[in-house]
């Protein structure tokens, strides 16, 4: 198994599509094979051992991940924000190697030792210049050849590189989606980066269907709304901060006037079950879909799909409503359990960690091997609970669990709670070291514009709902929450500000 | 016959068809394309069957099946020889779509 079998299938059905546009560039899938077989000759004749990319999306993006397949060397998507000793330390995992970044960043990282460093126009230019050689037809068909090392967002500790080998990404395709499945005129906006697994498994599952990429390099609601319009965009995956900014914008201009836009999936956070709603009402021909997935999984584990979501709004019932905040049910390829802290099974509806097996979970760390366990299922750290009917609810990570006098807290329980009420925005609550309960309950909150809420009258708001010892000791008030670029709440900087005062 | 890989890729030895194995039975199998057994990708084709056999030929990105369900080879390219195994012509399986989430 390999990556590039899904291109070559591209190329060989439906060469002359478009298979990807960016800025002012398009290439079909018979130009994408060719340009990374060129890079890939190139990528071969070097002695490095890596591809790695620190730069936003671009049509150099895709033929540098196939590029990687054809030559056997992982490909590794760096942070474009990062800088410093934080960058210094990644670049020196990836050498020996080649890079390709943005033209502001060659001279100054030209210099650095084992890194071949390409600008993105050079490096695409030299691939698609017909002149150049091609590496032969045929790559390596180990599947345990490793595809990506993709470095985690780590908002608990220090980044550390997952392995997703050809196997895992290969399965996750072939099990989700259907080749060719997709009309012509069919496009995805892609707008997470490069170096989030929905970024990679965008390029795989569109190149699969035959969907045409659309690439933002960087989102701006505007930039969102316009690129989708211009290139008729009919599918686009948004992570929950976007989502909360593009309704944002559509309610202020009265609509948002996307004809063709036909499916809309969310995921890499908790949505606020506000800004869902009012998607749902803004946006009422797009399919919905939530999809669950951890970078250790080759990305989507479990989708809540359209008629879920339809389901869920028009019902009465508060248990299948609430499945609105719920990941849906495991895809068919993946076996989900609950387990307690023993590792022992959980039923439905009790709460405990998430485990996964499937062909597509990696589980492993580059030098930290496989974190899968014998009987093949891999702890993912969030904990959560599948209802009745399977439905899968996510409440955090498990290493967020506030444990304050020996009972185990799970913030988001109480950020929910907090949610429901109407003065609030936004809530993130964390656990501060306590001399009495070693730990205790705090919470930062976002009022709402025009609103306003007292300590007091929240802390009763939570008391009302959940018992006292899970009702925040104190309040702050702030102006927004530390999110990370995609979405993700970063725990330990709220720690850290609550800590400072 | 032969105990397939899930992810070997094989050839036809008649036509262009080149397939990869997504599931494979446990016990040994004789997969045929147009009546000959198929081939290790690299392999020379000896010739012998025939491209023109029963069946309708297989098509780019269509998963094949045998009956019990325990053998499924994925079409990677297409050709004019039909896919069976056992003597059985393959079946394709059917999509189930799933809502895209990227």
């Amino acid at each position: 198994m390999n990556l590039m079998m899904l291109l070559e299938m591209a190329a060989e059905g439906m060469g002359d599509r478009v298979a990807v546009v960016g800025g002012d560039q398009r290439l079909t899938y018979g130009e994408l094979f060719e340009a990374a077989g060129r890079a890939a000759a190139r990528l071969q004749a070097s002695d490095a051992e890596h591809l790695a990319i620190l730069d936003t999306s671009s049509p150099a993006l895709p033929v540098a991940v196939f590029a990687a397949a054809w030559a056997g060397k992982p490909f590794v998507p760096l942070n474009y924000r990062l800088t410093g000793a934080e960058l210094e330390n990644l670049l020196a995992q990836v050498t020996p190697g080649q890079l390709v970044t943005d033209a502001e960043r060659v001279e100054s990282l030209a210099g650095l030792d084992g890194l071949e460093v390409f600008g993105r126009d050079d490096f695409l230019a030299g691939a698609r210049d017909s002149g150049g050689a091609s590496l032969e037809r045929e790559w390596s068909m180990d599947p345990e050849e490793i595809a990506i090392l993709l470095f985690t967002s780590g908002t608990t500790g220090p980044p550390k590189a997952a392995v997703i080998r050809h196997k895992h990404l290969v399965s996750y395709i072939l099990t989700s989606v259907e080749f060719m499945s997709a009309d012509e005129s069919d496009a995805a906006l892609v707008c997470v980066p490069p170096y989030h697994i929905a970024g990679m498994a965008a390029i795989a599952s569109s190149v699969y269907s035959g969907r045409r990429i659309v690439q933002l390099a960087n989102f701006s609601p505007e930039a969102w709304l316009d690129l989708a319009r211009a290139e008729a965009v009919t599918n686009a995956f948004v992570v929950p901060t976007m989502l909360a900014r593009i309704v944002e914008l559509v309610e202020e201009r009265g609509g948002a006037d996307l004809p063709h836009l036909r499916a809309l999936s969310y995921g890499g956070g908790k949505m606020p079950q506000s800004v869902i709603e009012r998607a749902l009402e803004l946006f009422p021909n797009a399919n919905f879909a939530n999809a669950y997935g951890l970078t250790e999984t080759s990305s989507t584990l479990s989708i809540l799909g359209p008629d879920d979501h339809r389901a869920a709004v028009t019902s009465d019932d508060p248990k299948v409503r609430r499945r609105l905040v719920s990941v849906g049910q495991p895809l068919p390829s993946i076996e989900v359990e609950i387990r307690d802290e023993e590792g022992n099974a959980l039923g439905p509806n009790e709460r405990g960690e998430i485990y996964v097996r499937g062909e597509q979970v990696s589980g492993e760390y580059l030098g930290k091997g496989s974190r899968v366990l014998e009987d093949g299922f891999f702890p993912t750290r969030d904990g959560g609970s599948l209802d009745d009917e399977g439905y899968l609810f996510i409440e955090g990570r498990i290493d967020d669990i506030i444990v304050r006098g020996g009972e185990n807290i799970s913030p988001g329980e109480i950020e929910d709670v907090l949610l429901e009420h109407e003065a609030l925005a936004d809530a993130a609550v964390v656990g501060l070291p306590d001399e009495q309960w070693g730990e205790k309950v705090v919470a930062a909150v976002v009022c709402k514009a025009g609103q306003d809420a007292s300590e007091a009258e929240l802390q009763q708001w939570v008391k009302d709902r959940l018992r006292s010892s899970r009702t925040p000791e104190s309040f702050a008030f702030w102006e927004e929450l530390p999110y990370n670029e995609t979405g993700k709440l970063v725990r330990r900087t709220v720690r850290a500000r609550l800590l400072a005062g | 016959m032969a105990v397939l890989k899930a992810g070997t890729r094989l050839k036809s030895a008649v036509c262009s068809t080149e397939v990869m194995v997504v599931a494979a039975p446990k016990d040994e199998v004789e997969v045929t394309c147009g009546g000959a057994a198929l081939l290790e990708l690299g392999a020379d084709a000896p010739g012998g069957g025939s491209a023109d056999g029963e069946g309708e030929g297989t098509q780019i990105g269509k998963r094949y099946v045998n009956e019990a369900g325990d053998l499924e080879i994925l079409c990677t390219k297409p050709g004019e020889g039909s896919l069976a195994a056992g003597g059985a012509l393959l079946t394709i399986k059917g999509a189930k779509p799933l809502p895209s989430s990227d």
